[in-house]
């Protein structure tokens, strides 16, 4: 797909003015985060899970390599293959592989971000092979041309109405009577079609939410069964899967479940967690003949430590998205790549190079709720600051940012000279508005007046308040 | 070098760790041979039919309907009961499980009862389930003959058979019991955990039952 990340700030202005888009978005502003906060206050013990999750994968980090041996070896025993990919190019290539070695002309899909990363759909149709998003939300936007603008929620960023316009234009056996206006009716046209879609497809593709390496599994977690459809029904099963995705144990993966579901949808369990050791046993009548992972890098081994490595225990489950303003004032497609959101403006950087990725980690107000509801408790708001200092560091921040700061840097590190300036240029800027509390329009920074007015300073400094407070309360202790 | 090398020696290299590296081995191998417990809540740690109650309130909050019968043999009669209520054929798929077998179907002489995996064409699905968790109201099945997969997911019903002495407090302990009725590092092709019918909310947010697998699930529950 093409990287739009250097371009956020336009993004962002036609977001902004996207009117579809600002109605669709209050969907997220509502919904997703009433029904974590439900879900939460139903369990205790939410918050101690939380440190149990971040410390298992904390510990698996630290021993990835030995964990990666162990999981292939599993998978190998039970009858499966494992695919080391160390770039997006060597994953398309050994799953184009396995598709042309099954003959496959149909491909179904279940959700999975990873082949968003690696642009999988693209890939299979230049060479002949028809990739079919099963997953409703990623149905609708293939339909569109589109990519996910939210990594559990896809299509969040679309009106039903939106929806009904592209089955009325793609699905041409609809007669124009049909009423499709509620979201049950474009459900049951799109179960309808994709049924087929199923039995027809030579290859399943799915993600992976957790790889356990004590058993060889693959889990992944859905809640429209169309993951199960997609793996259970083709001859070929393909699990994409990146590396930090190991989970040491079923013990361990239990306890990363239930922070998962809840933080994602606020629900106990998705209604769907599905465990798959590879392929059709002696024993079974149905399931795939054949069960490939591939193993995906693509940079994430050399996120290792580094201040990054706490990035590496994201569980997609989208809460950082759901909670952060920035997400909710200009939606997922103006990050302009494949993760949106406080966990997209980390990663995105560390993946495709903070060149191309550096507005990312600007887009914040710091305001700290993506942290703060993060089921692994990462560190998102401190990445990004990190990522500041690289990008100031390379010198690929504009002029204006770097001179400024450079000259208030100056100030700042000179207290006294600091206070001295702040002493008159507070009565000054005071005295220059002839008293008004507010400014709209300020030289030099007319982008930032132009939608807020600065609210006046008091007349005198934070210092000179502090200190005669701390004198008034000294006199009162007496 | 092959990728399989080369992604290792990279991890090794930004750990700052060897290939051979005893004490962490050890840990890791120490970690896989004994897990941990971790947090357990405390909701499902009740008796046994308090993990019942709590199991069918919560299936009940998830949209999963429940029956309860005394004894095995009272299953096929609420299985017609169901089909009838719902207005459906009477007809159902199951796999080859030896509890479903031995129940008296030919009590009730309309129903079509065909076995084996399921091709799409059924209306209802009857499995027989592992175990359950009562501590979120999910289903545990696992595949293979007896209870082939494409039943849980191609029928437009899928009723599941659970006898309530399988239902356990919490995930870890039915999962526990998975791996000592199949062997330790060993799993069946599919364990399937379910909690509630198929659902989607991906079309504004509205939660809408029935996305592509089963629109309705419903338990009978034997013996509680």
């Amino acid at each position: 797909m093409q990287i739009t990340s250097p371009e956020f700030k336009a993004n962002s202005r036609a977001a902004l003015a996207d009117a579809q888009l600002q109605k669709a978005l209050v969907n997220v502003r509502t919904g997703f985060i009433e029904k974590r906060q439900k879900a939460v206050d139903a369990l205790p013990e939410f918050d101690r899970l939380r440190d149990s999750a971040r410390d298992i994968k904390n510990h698996v980090l630290e021993n990835l390599d030995l964990y990666l041996e162990a999981y292939e070896k599993k998978v190998v025993q039970s009858g499966g293959h494992v695919h080391w990919a160390q770039t997006a190019e060597d994953a398309r290539g050994a799953i184009l592989d396995i598709c042309r070695k099954a003959n496959a002309r149909v491909v179904t899909k279940g959700k999975s971000m990873i082949t968003e990363e690696i642009a999988l759909n693209d890939f299979l149709e230049s060479h002949g092979i028809t990739p079919v998003e099963t997953d409703l939300g990623e149905y609708i936007i293939q339909l569109r041309g589109e990519h996910p603008s939210h990594i559990i929620a896809p299509a969040v960023h679309l009106n039903k109405e939106q929806v009904e316009e592209d089955f009325r234009r793609v699905h041409d056996h609809l007669a124009p009577g049909r009423d499709l206006s509620e979201p049950e009716a474009l459900l049951g046209e799109a179960r309808r079609v994709l049924r087929s879609r199923y039995f027809e497809a030579d290859v399943g593709i799915t993600g992976a939410n957790f790889l356990v390496a004590e058993t060889g599994t693959s889990i992944i977690v859905t809640n429209e069964g169309n993951g199960d459809l997609t793996q259970i029904l083709p001859r070929v099963h393909i699990v994409v899967a990146s590396i930090e995705k190991i989970v040491p144990t079923l013990e361990d993966a239990s306890q990363v479940l239930r922070v998962l579901a809840r933080s994602a949808t606020g629900q106990d369990m998705s209604v769907y967690t599905t465990l798959s050791t590879g392929p059709r046993r002696a024993t079974d009548v149905d399931g795939p003949d054949e069960y490939h992972v591939i193993l995906l890098d693509n940079g994430r081994s050399a996120m290792l430590g580094t201040e990054f490595q706490d990035m590496l225990r994201c569980i997609r489950c989208g809460a950082c998205m759901n909670h952060c303003p920035v997400y909710h004032a200009v939606g997922g497609h103006a990050y302009g790549w494949v993760y949106p959101g406080p966990m997209g403006a980390v990663l995105t950087p560390s993946l495709i190079g903070v060149a191309k990725g550096g507005h990312l980690p600007n887009a914040s107000t710091f305001c700290g709720r993506c942290e703060s509801v993060c089921p692994m408790k990462i560190p998102l708001p401190r990445m990004m600051r990190h990522w500041r200092e690289r990008e100031f560091e390379r010198g690929l921040n504009p002029g204006v940012a770097r001179y400024g700061l450079s000259f208030w840097a100056f100030f700042a590190r000179r207290p006294k000279l600091y206070r001295l300036a702040s002493a008159i240029g507070i009565p000054l800027l005071s005295f220059a508005t002839f008293g008004r509390k507010r400014l709209a329009w300020l030289p030099f920074a007319g982008g930032w007046t132009k939608f807020r007015d600065l609210p006046m300073p008091e007349s005198r400094t934070f210092m000179q308040q502090f200190r005669d407070r701390d004198a008034t309360t000294k006199q009162a202790a007496r | 070098m092959s990728g399989r090398e080369a992604i290792l020696a990279k991890v090794r290299a930004s750990l700052k760790a060897q290939p051979e590296d005893g004490p962490r081995l050890a840990a890791v191998e120490r970690r896989m041979a004994k897990p941990p417990r971790g947090v357990i809540p405390a909701r499902g740690q009740l008796s046994p039919e308090g993990r019942v109650e709590l199991f069918a309130s919560l299936a009940e909050k998830f949209a999963t309907t429940v029956a309860r019968v005394r004894d095995p043999a009272d299953v096929p009669e609420a299985v017609a009961a169901y089909l009838r209520s719902r207005n459906l054929p009477s007809a159902i798929r199951l796999g080859a499980d030896k509890r479903l077998a031995g129940m008296p179907w030919q009590g009730q002489r309309a129903m079509e009862v065909r076995t084996g995996p399921s091709d799409g064409n059924d209306e209802a699905g009857v499995s027989h389930a592992f175990a359950a968790v009562a501590e979120t109201g999910t289903l545990v099945l696992v595949s293979g003959r007896d209870n082939p997969s494409t039943v849980n997911f191609l029928p437009e019903h899928h009723i599941v058979v659970l006898n309530a002495g399988d239902v356990d407090g919490d995930l870890e302990t039915a999962l526990a019991k998975v791996r000592k009725s199949f062997g330790r590092g060993k799993m069946p092709r599919t364990v399937n955990l379910i909690t509630g019918p198929s659902r989607s909310g991906d079309i504004e947010q509205k939660i809408i039952l029935g996305a592509h697998g089963p629109r309705a699930l419903h338990v009978i529950l034997v013996g509680a």
